[in-house]
C-alpha cells in the first residue's frame, strides 16, 4: 500500500560560547570527568544562575537567520523530570516565550526548492553524561557532568517534512547555516548537533494522520537517517497488516540498527513547566534585533547564486565553494588579490586546495597557504609552466613556505636567466642533429638525451620538466 | 471540591515519593484545602488584568562569557554519597 509521510525534526546545536549557559565554567570538550562543575551547574542549593550574553546573542541570531518572528519578552522555565543526569531534577529551558517563532528554512530536494516551517527556536541547558559500566552485572551507573549547564540552541521544525531527502536537505542546509552564521561547530563526534525526530504514516487519501511515534537520542545526520527508514518500513509493514500504530517514543540502537521502544524515563510526559524564578526575563528591543542582524552574513545559498553571476564559475563549483564559509572566504580573497580568472581560481582550489585538505584530513582554516601565497603561486605559473606549480603547490602545502622561495632554493627558475639557458640549448640542438633526426622520425628516447645533455652542462641547475617543453615546443616549430 | 485518588498516585509517582494509604488520604485532603484556598481567587473579576511572571522589576540581567575556575573536583565528589575514579556513582539506570 502506499502512504504518505509525515517528519518533523528537533535539532539541538551545541553554541560555541567559552562558558556554560548559567555559569563561568567551560565548556571544552574531552576534559576529565566532573572537573568543569560548580555549585551552579550541579544545581546545589542557594545558586543564582544568570544568563550567558553570548549565548543568548546566539540564539537570536540563528532565530533571525531562520527568518523567525522574535519575541520582544523572552523567559526561561523550568523543565521538571527526574533522570540522573539532570542535576536539578528540572531543566531550565523556553516553553511559552521561545526567542523566535514562525520561522521557515528554504532547502533543495531534487532540484527544487521547498520551504520549511520553523515552529520555533530556543535556549537551553544540556545535562551531563550517563556512562554505562560495560559489564552487564554492574549494580550502577556513573555520571559526568561537565556537559551540565552548556548552552543549546533548539530548532523545531513544522511537521512539513515529507520524505528521507526532505530530512537529509533539511538537516544539510540548517547544518551550513549554523556554521555560516558561527554559532555551533557542529562537531558530530563530539555530539554538538543532536536529533530528534517523529514520524507518522497515513494511506494516500486518507484524511487522518497515524499515530505519532518520537525518536530520541539520534547523534547523527547518519542516525537520522537509518532510524527513519527503519521506522517507515516497520510501520508501513504494520499498517500493511492492518495493525495500529502506537503512539511512543523509541530510541535508536545504533548497534543492531533497529529502533526499540523506550522503557523508563518520562513516560508520562508531564514536564510542569513553569516560569524560572531565579532568571528575569529578557525584553528583546528592535535596537539589540538590528545589532545581531547585521552579525548575519550573506547565507551559502544566495553566495552561490551570486558566486555563479558574479565570477562566471558553474552552479556545480560555486555549490562547493560555498559548502563551508571559510572556503568560501578563501577564494573571495583570492579573486581580491589577483587579475587571475575567478575560474582558474576555483579550479586550484577545487581540484588542488580541497585535495591536499582532504588527504590531510585538515579544514581551510588551518591551511598552511594563504590565499596571498595561492594567488602568488598561480601568478608565477606562467614562468615556471604548469607541472612545476603543482610541485611548487605541494612543496607549499607541506612546508608552509611561499612560492618564490621554494622556485629559488630548488633552482626551478630556468626563465629567470631565461637567455642563459637558450643558449644553450641552441647549441645542444646545433651540436646533436643526430638525436634532432631521431626525434623527427618520432623516436622519444630523443627527447630524453637532449634533456640529459642539458643538465650536464647547466650542472643539474636547469628543471628537466621545463627543459622538456621547451625541446619540445623548438624541435616541432623548427626553431 | 475533591481530587481523584489517581491524580494523588500521579503526583507521588512524579515526585519519586511512596505514599501509604493512610498518606495518600492525608496529603489528599491537605492539597484539596490548598485548592479550596486558592479558589477563592476565582471569585474577582480579571478580565482586565495582564497575567504577571514575574514580581521583580529587573530585567535583561546577563553575565559576559567569561571563564571562572571550576570548583576543585574533590570537593564536589566528596559532597555526594557515591563516587567512583572521578565520576558520580548512582544505582544502575536501565534503558
Ligand atoms: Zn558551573
Amino acid at each position: 500500500m502506499e502512504y504518505n509521510i509525515v517528519i518533523g525534526l528537533e535539532t539541538h546545536a551545541e553554541l560555541n560560547t567559552d562558558t556554560k549557559l548559567f555559569c563561568g565554567c567551560s565548556t571544552s570538550f574531552g576534559s576529565e570527568p566532573n572537573t568543569q562543575t560548580c555549585p551552579i551547574c550541579l544545581g546545589l542549593p542557594g545558586v543564582l544562575p544568570v544568563i550567558n550574553r553570548k549565548a543568548f546573542d546566539h540564539t537570536l541570531k540563528t532565530a533571525l537567520a531562520l527568518n523567525c518572528e522574535i519575541n520582544d519578552f523572552v523567559n526561561f522555565d523550568r523543565k521538571n523530570y527526574y533522570y540522573p543526569d539532570l542535576p536539578k531534577n528540572y531543566q531550565i529551558s523556553q516553553n511559552h516565550f521561545n526567542v523566535g517563532n514562525n520561522g521557515s528554512v528554504d532547502i533543495i530536494v531534487k532540484g527544487e526548492k521547498k520551504r520549511i516551517g520553523i515552529n520555533n527556536v530556543h535556549l537551553e541547558e544540556d545535562a551531563g553524561k550517563l556512562v554505562h559500566p560495560e559489564a552487564s552485572d554492574a549494580g550502577h551507573s556513573l555520571i559526568d557532568f561537565n556537559r551540565a549547564g552548556v548552552p543549546l540552541v533548539e530548532i523545531v521544525t513544522n511537521p512539513d517534512l515529507r520524505s528521507i531527502d526532505d530530512v537529509q536537505g533539511y538537516m544539510h542546509t540548517l547544518r551550513n547555516i549554523l556554521q555560516y552564521i558561527n554559532v555551533s561547530d557542529c562537531k558530530m563526534q563530539e555530539g554538538s548537533l543532536r536529533f530528534e525526530a517523529s514520524i507518522s504514516l497515513c494511506r494516500k487519501g486518507a484524511k487522518v494522520f497515524g499515530n505519532r511515534v518520537e525518536i530520541k537520542n539520534l547523534n547523527s545526520m547518519k542516525a537520522v537517517m537509518k532510524v527513519l527508514a527503519y521506522e517507515i518500513s516497520r510501520q508501513k509493514e504494520l499498517l500493511d497488516k492492518g495493525a495500529q500504530i502506537v503512539m511512543e517514543t523509541r530510541l535508536w540502537d545504533e548497534v543492531d540498527g533497529v529502533s526499540r521502544r523506550m522503557r523508563t524515563k518520562e513516560e508520562a510526559h508531564d514536564y510542569r513547566y513553569f516560569p524560572e524564578p531565579d532568571l528575569v526575563p529578557i525584553l528583546v528591543d528592535k535596537k539589540s534585533i538590528d545589532r545581531i542582524r547585521e552579525t548575519i552574513p550573506e547565507l551559502s545559498a544566495m553566495r552561490r547564486q551570486r558566486f555563479t553571476s558574479e565570477y562566471l564559475i558553474s552552479d556545480y563549483e560555486a555549490g562547493i565553494l560555498t559548502e563551508s564559509k571559510p572556503l568560501a572566504d578563501y577564494f573571495e580573497e583570492c579573486v581580491k588579490l589577483t587579475i587571475v580568472s575567478p575560474k582558474e581560481l576555483s579550479n586550484w582550489i577545487i581540484n588542488d586546495v580541497l585535495r591536499v585538505l582532504n588527504e590531510k584530513k585538515s579544514h581551510i582554516q588551518d591551511f598552511t597557504i594563504s590565499p596571498k601565497m595561492l594567488v602568488d603561486l598561480i601568478e608565477m605559473k606562467s614562468e615556471i609552466g604548469g607541472s612545476i606549480a603543482k610541485e611548487v603547490f605541494s612543496e607549499m602545502s607541506n612546508t608552509g613556505k611561499d612560492a618564490s622561495s621554494i622556485v629559488r632554493e630548488k633552482n626551478l627558475t630556468p626563465l629567470s636567466n631565461a637567455e642563459e639557458l637558450n643558449f644553450i640549448i641552441s647549441k645542444i640542438i646545433e651540436d646533436n642533429p643526430k638525436a634532432i633526426e631521431d626525434y623527427g622520425k618520432g623516436k622519444k628516447s630523443a627527447l630524453s638525451f637532449l634533456v640529459g645533455q642539458t643538465m650536464k652542462i647547466t650542472k643539474g641547475k636547469a628543471n628537466p620538466k621545463i627543459l622538456i617543453d621547451i625541446f619540445r615546443e623548438k624541435l616541432e616549430n623548427n626553431l | 471540591m475533591d481530587i481523584d485518588p489517581r491524580e494523588i498516585d500521579n503526583i507521588a509517582k512524579l515526585s519519586r515519593i511512596k505514599l501509604d494509604d493512610a498518606e495518600k488520604v492525608k496529603f489528599k485532603n491537605q492539597l484539596v484545602h490548598i485548592l479550596e484556598y486558592v479558589e477563592k481567587l476565582n471569585e474577582l473579576n480579571i478580565n482586565n488584568v495582564k497575567p504577571i511572571f514575574y514580581t521583580s522589576p529587573l530585567k535583561n540581567v546577563f553575565r559576559e562569557d567569561t571563564l571562572k575556575p571550576s570548583f576543585h573536583r574533590s570537593n564536589i565528589l566528596n559532597i555526594s554519597p557515591s563516587h567512583v575514579n572521578g565520576f558520580f556513582k548512582v544505582p544502575k539506570i536501565i534503558e
